[in-house]
């Protein structure tokens, strides 16, 4: 059963602009909920406008939510959220790369913004729902309990970026885009047919705090220059670099290495170690990735006991892996079936079993193949 | 629904709907020589005579703009300008930080842009400049003073501030004084004549007259530099095709606040009392802003501690009572009141503020609705804290 078929709820609809969101509140508004839809405002410089498909919370995104809520018929408002999202999102962001890790803002802003910050206020305003325009799929469960599933096209699945989300944050989200086999195109017929002026409106793209999509000049700005040694894994000095920050576990392209390595091969970046500013390159195989452990786990419902057999996704658009993992003292053990690559600390790693959520958690560390293993394999 | 928000905008008054309308389909510029541009001249000139009239004006002293901002600016930035051309030593524009953005932003422009050096005046906690404050700012050096600027009555807290006391005090000096009378006209007895202003701005929709039409009183004597440069239409000062039907809208509303104030305010302030007893029986500490004596019949102004104002403005909307936080919007997003700021208010009580506007077309049913919701709504926005 989907949201869709319960009772009337008091639905607060956070739009963004875009068109996923507009044809979201559309249809909780048409299933018979009283919608209300609310902006978020979210950047340091709400008067900015847009660049072609980037930047976020822009003057003009904020009025053409305004213009579809207007369209959908339900009240309209814009909620600053800005220095909560400095905070917890920006901060954070800037913090994992400075510690030599590689996060994801969207699921950050997910769980601390979309639905903790934004949903505690909308709960405390007497409404029962957050609603997005994520491509996702809440299932009760045969012991009634909310179960967060993939969407239905699984092209589109964005339940990797909501694995953050709790019990208590689920049932309280409703995700009107993730139950239908509707491609993009048809989205945004949709929101032709309804009206929506955002139909054509290109989709967003990269992080949405980095307006210029320049995450390295970003960091660079945020964080200055920090010269360091580029090693490969015997520890000789093979290049330098402006700042360990910028690298992330598994790139191959910007190292800027004079010399080629003895086997005339490509190196990747193996390890960032922001406490020496060194980074360790290496060959493709010694990427490779056989177990993991994660931390600060958050589960779409009870903890697992034990060890169990799921499948993993590590990264927004990757694709799924089968792993066994076993949680031993708020520590997520991971051990993978195939070797993966590019693996990079920071990274989340969101379990499934089947199609259903199971949690998420933030990788600490990873275990290698040896040097004798990768050749020997 | 209860419209409680005629501080932002009132509804047109059916009889300037009637002279608006039986222009629409005239043609006619009232600049042209040919007896379609000599109506619409004597519609204007009437329409000028009218509104001067209605403010203690002569005709000639009625300056057509396309609403208060622009009226504002001609004032502030064109008195500054032409006023620092007779003697550049004139440079200190004097403003009450309590000014409409049209005001504030317009004098922070010329500190930033052309020199000015501006100096706010000390205001009390409801907001009101004494002229002894304003005499000791003049005094400090008579003779570098550009303008003063005071509004007539605030928009978010409707307190009236002492103009013809203020600009009596600027005259011993010759230094001239604008105010924005935009919230003014219609609530309190405006007369520019006795005033002692060199300037007073006036707008057309806030009277239930319609959009974009304003007027700048100017006093004969002063020729303020233009901002739109064009044909001249406006004594020189302002350029610009004539809005034939607004200005006759404006007219006929603008006749009609000066002949209905007296009844009006004392209906209204039977109104908006009832409404203050009845918010603060819900609520007993909700705090009333502004001057309790000096204010404009038809604002009410709360502060709710531990609310958020956009909250309250939600819970309220929903109940179809619409009203307004009072403080001024960025792209929607509220900002702490730099009105509220100034009267040293606390910041954190600031921010939880509605301001209700009462006007022609408030009953007391709408009285009673903000009365029966305004208790539970504010329960629910403070359990919502302040995020």
């Amino acid at each position: 059963m989907t949201e869709n078929s319960q009772r009337p709820l008091r639905v607060l609809a956070a739009m963004s602009g875009g068109v996923d969101s507009a044809v979201a509140a559309a249809r909780a508004a048409e299933a018979g909920h009283d919608v209300t839809g609310v902006h978020l405002a979210l950047s340091a410089n709400p008067q900015s406008f847009r660049t072609g498909a980037r930047g976020c919370c822009t003057i003009e995104d904020s009025r053409d939510a305004r213009r579809a809520a207007d369209v959908i018929g339900i009240p309209f408002y814009v909620w600053d959220l800005a220095e909560r999202f400095r905070e917890d999102v920006v901060e954070d962001f800037v913090a994992e790369y400075e510690a030599g890790r590689t996060p994801n803002p969207c699921l950050r802003c997910n769980e601390k913004i979309k639905f903790a910050a934004l949903l505690d206020k909308a709960l405390a305003l007497g409404f029962d729902a957050v609603c997005t325009g994520h491509y996702a799929t809440i299932v009760t469960g045969p012991d009634g309990a909310r179960e967060l599933h993939r969407a239905s096209d699984m092209a589109k699945d964005q339940s990797y970026v909501l694995g953050v989300l709790d019990e208590r944050q689920l049932a309280h989200a409703m995700f009107p885009l993730g139950d239908t086999l509707t491609t993009k195109d048809e989205i945004r017929a949709e929101a032709e047919r309804r009206g929506l002026a955002v139909a054509k409106k290109p989709d967003s793209h990269d992080i949405c705090f980095i307006a210029d999509g320049d995450t390295q000049g970003f960091l660079a700005n945020r964080l200055g220059k920090a010269e360091g040694d580029i090693v490969d894994e015997s520890g000789t000095k093979v290049g330098s670099h402006d700042g360990a920050y910028g690298f992330t576990v598994g790139q191959r392209k910007g190292l800027r290495i004079g010399h080629p390595a003895a086997d005339g091969k490509p190196r990747y970046v193996l390890d960032i170690s922001p406490v020496d500013n060194t980074v360790t390159v290496g060959p493709a195989a010694s990427l490779d990735v056989t177990a993991l452990t994660a931390v600060k786990p958050r589960w779409c419902g009870t903890a697992p006991t034990g060890p169990g057999a799921y499948t993993a996704q590590l990264r927004a658009h990757g694709g799924e892996t089968a792993v066994t993992a076993e949680l031993r003292d708020d520590t997520l053990h991971v051990r993978f079936a195939e070797p993966v690559r590019g693996v990079a600390p920071g990274q989340a790693i969101v379990l499934y079993d089947a199609t259903r959520v199971v949690g998420s958690a933030t990788i600490a560390t990873t275990e290698r193949r040896t040097r004798a293993q990768a050749l020997a394999g | 629904m209860a419209y409680l928000d005629h501080a932002a905008t009132t509804p047109m008054l059916p009889e300037a709907i009637e002279a608006m309308t039986a222009q629409f389909a005239r043609a006619g510029n009232a600049s042209s020589l040919h007896a379609a541009g000599r109506r619409a001249r004597r519609t204007v000139e009437e329409a000028r005579e009218t509104l001067a009239a209605a403010l203690g004006a002569r005709p000639s002293e009625v300056v057509f703009t396309s609403g208060g901002t622009e009226a504002d600016n001609l004032a502030v930035k064109g008195l500054y300008w032409s006023r620092r051309a007779a003697d550049p030593a004139r440079t200190r524009v004097l403003a009450s930080p309590v000014e409409h953005h049209a005001v504030l932003d317009a004098v922070d422009w010329l500190g930033e842009h052309e020199g000015a050096t501006v100096e706010y005046l000390p205001v009390d906690t409801y907001g009101r400049v004494r002229p002894e404050a304003l005499r000791e700012a003049i005094e400090r050096d008579p003779d570098s003073v550009a303008l003063a600027t005071v509004m007539w009555a605030n928009n978010e807290i409707g307190t009236i501030l002492p103009v013809p006391e203020l600009a009596a005090v600027a005259a011993e000096f010759g230094v001239p004084t604008h105010s924005d009378a935009v919230q003014a006209f219609g609530q309190t007895e405006l007369d520019f004549g006795t005033s002692g202003l060199a300037a007073m701005t006036v707008s057309g929709h806030k009277i239930g007259g319609p959009y974009g039409i304003g007027a700048l009183l100017l006093g004969r004597e002063h020729s303020p530099v233009p901002v739109l440069h064009g044909g001249g239409q406006e004594r020189h000062v302002r350029s610009g095709t004539l809005d034939v039907p607004a200005i006759a809208a404006f007219a006929v509303a603008g006749e009609l606040a000066a002949r209905r104030r007296a009844d009006f305010a004392r209906d209204i302030g039977a109104l908006r009392d009832e409404l203050v007893e009845a918010v603060r029986a819900a609520v007993p500490d909700a705090v009333l802003g502004g001057d309790p004596e000096h204010r404009l019949p038809a604002n009410a102004h709360f502060s709710f501690p531990g609310c958020e104002g956009d909250s309250l403005l939600l819970l309220l909307d929903a109940q179809g009572i619409e009203c307004s936080t009072g403080s001024a919007c960025t792209a929607g997003v509220a900002q702490p009141s730099h009105v509220l700021l100034a009267t040293g208010s606390d910041p954190e009580l600031a921010r939880g503020t509605l301001r209700f506007s009462l006007g022609h077309t408030t009953t007391r049913a709408d009285i009673e609705a903000v009365a029966k919701v305004i208790g539970p709504a504010v329960d629910r926005a403070r359990s919502a804290g302040l995020s």
